[in-house]
């Protein structure tokens, strides 16, 4: 279990991480969503004694993570693939872990085999890899140590579709027999397929937290009109919340805070023809994720 | 690359696992040493202390006049490259965390910098021991061959006392090198500046202590390469160790203690 509390981090007058509470429990994967530059990476490496704290606290299982005796046995930490001595062999990138630790070397091989890394590869230097296989060897080695925690920063990042597949179903095994998968990820596609709970960051501050499941329900119900003004102010004058919507791609959408059955009634009172009328999961949780970090987008650009 | 879609990771039982004993430091200092040979770079840099130790051997052997082939001159011919390798290595053993990024991984399985520092500390200097210990070897082959071949007798002019100091110059030199790692952790700018604090500071210092007599008398008190310079010339008075302590705190204790502090409660990115 990992316990942020209050965990704030300040350069100078810029606040990277503002006021970060969350519990990442353990038995599930939470993903740890927000576009990029949004304090992500600084709130993981805080948590891993990496960068100091302004203020606030990281917990792993109740300890702070310099208090643990051999860490690396109990968090398994991918916060970089790159992040490695180029002319280093994969596999002794590998050995030198599993030695710091105090493990028996066969530890080395069955993680190679668990990311896939032939001894060709693995006996290549790190200089001549790919992003995709410095990935796997970066989760290769955050799971040397069997962990019951890991921290994954972007591990999606450069792996083939292929290749997410088997590390989606590698994080879910971990989290279904008990360990703690945090994982961050500036697509919430790839975060929706596999988080049990979200915890979405924009300009270092926590906008939405909660299981998936409560995220996309408050995501409420999608409606396409050609009148979308005059149906905004029908549905407002009734007491929902609306907001225009960039899901579908055109101007005419709207997404409300309520039950498709609730919107069509009003419409149909105001005289309004719909195009379109769904419940907007789905979709949904793209268009909160772009919302709710729409301040901090460098395009700016939603709605 | 296959892809295949593993059972869950093996070992992984999901049972509570006895706590962790501390990693000993005898560990940390024992992943450092291997740290400093497996990569190419390192290998290298290594294997160029034997390797400059023989050329340096040979050419003694080659060029120096039979008058010259004694210990002395042997010691000196390899303590020259030795001089300019060791800091190098002690360098690189700091700032490749940093400018390779491999500190992202090294202090999170170790959280506590001071120790990775420490261990990388003592792997330098048992490095810069042995290599020094390797080269004197080398250089007494070079010696015992060097006299039969001209037919001169062999001479054995430098004492254990006077090896000792240059081990102990050497030492005090990557000791710099490893300073300057710690303060500026970026592997050329350390290296640059290794050579500006050994090469250029004391050519500076010589030009004011030959022009400014003031200067001349506080130079061995605050010119650290000039005290260091005492300890090659084979013996040490008194007041040359206070030289070296005095120089020695203002150029190397302060700036490492300073680096140290920084180096700990700084990012690692």
């Amino acid at each position: 279990m990992i316990t942020v509390a209050s965990l704030t981090r300040t350069y100078g007058a810029f606040t990277a991480v503002d006021d970060i509470t969350f519990t990442a429990e353990a038995g599930r994967v939470t993903g740890f969503l927000g576009p990029n530059g949004a304090g992500k990476s600084t709130t993981m490496r805080i948590m891993v004694g990496l960068t100091p704290a302004t203020s606030g606290t990281a917990h792993i299982n109740g300890q702070r993570f310099s208090d643990l005796p051999n860490p690396g046995l109990e968090v398994g930490v991918l916060l970089d693939a790159s992040a490695q001595h180029a002319g280093r062999t994969g596999r002794e990138i590998l050995t030198v872990a599993q030695r710091m630790m105090g493990l028996p070397a066969r530890r080395v091989d069955e993680m190679l085999e668990l990311v896939s890394l032939t001894p060709d590869e693995a006996g290549r230097r790190v200089r001549h890899y790919s992003l995709g296989m410095r990935q796997r060897l970066g989760i290769a080695t955050a799971l040397l140590g069997d962990p019951g925690v890991l921290i994954l920063d972007e591990p999606a990042n450069g792996l083939d579709p292929a290749g997410i597949r088997w590390m989606r179903d590698l994080l879910r095994g971990y989290a279904d027999q008990g360990g703690t998968v945090l994982l961050s990820s500036h697509l919430l596609h790839e975060i929706e397929v596999i988080a049990d709970d979200l915890v979405v960051i924009g300009q270092g501050r926590i906008v939405a937290q909660g299981t998936k499941a409560e995220l996309l329900r408050a995501a409420g119900t999608l409606v396409r009109t050609h009148d979308a003004p005059r149906l905004a102010t029908a549905l407002t004058a009734s007491g929902m919340s609306v907001v225009p919507s960039t899901t579908t791609g055109g101007t005419d959408a709207l997404r409300v805070d309520a039950d498709p059955e609730l919107v069509g009634k009003v419409a149909q009172q105001a005289g309004i023809a719909l195009a379109e009328l769904r419940a907007a999961d789905g979709a949904g949780l793209e268009e909160m994720f772009l919302e709710l970090t729409a301040d901090t987008q460098r395009e700016g650009a939603v709605a | 690359m296959t892809t295949t879609t593993l059972a869950p990771a093996p070992g992984r039982t999901g049972t509570p696992k006895p706590a962790p004993s501390p990693i000993p430091l005898s560990r940390i200092t024992a992943v450092e040493l291997r740290k400093s040979f497996d990569t190419r770079s390192g290998f290298w840099l290594l294997a160029s202390i034997g390797i400059t130790a023989v050329l340096a051997t040979g050419a003694v052997l080659l060029w120096a006049p039979d008058s010259e082939l004694t210990y002395d001159t042997f010691a000196a011919a390899i303590g020259f490259p030795m001089a300019v390798i060791l800091p190098m290595i002690a360098v690189l053993s700091v700032t490749s965390e940093w400018s390779q990024r491999s500190g992202l991984t090294t202090f999170t399985l170790v959280p506590h910098r001071s120790r990775v520092i420490l261990a990388k500390a003592l792997v330098a200097i048992g490095v810069g021991v042995a290599s020094m210990l390797l080269a004197f070897g080398i250089g007494a082959i070079g010696n015992i061959a060097g006299s039969a071949i001209a037919g001169v007798p062999t001479v054995w002019d430098d004492g254990f006392g006077v090896l000792g100091y240059i081990v102990l110059g050497n030492v005090l030199g990557l000791l710099v090198g490893f300073m300057l790692g710690t303060v500026i952790r970026n592997s050329a700018g350390a290296i640059v500046a290794y050579f500006v604090y050994s090469f250029v500071l004391p050519t500076l210092s010589m030009l004011l202590a030959n022009g400014q007599q003031w200067f001349r008398d506080l130079q061995p008190w605050i010119d650290f390469n000039f005290a260091q310079g005492q300890l090659f010339n084979g013996s040490m008075s008194g007041e040359q160790w206070a030289h070296l302590g005095v120089a020695g705190t203002i150029w190397l204790v302060a700036p490492l203690a300073a680096g140290l502090a920084m180096l700990m409660r700084s990012e690692v990115k």
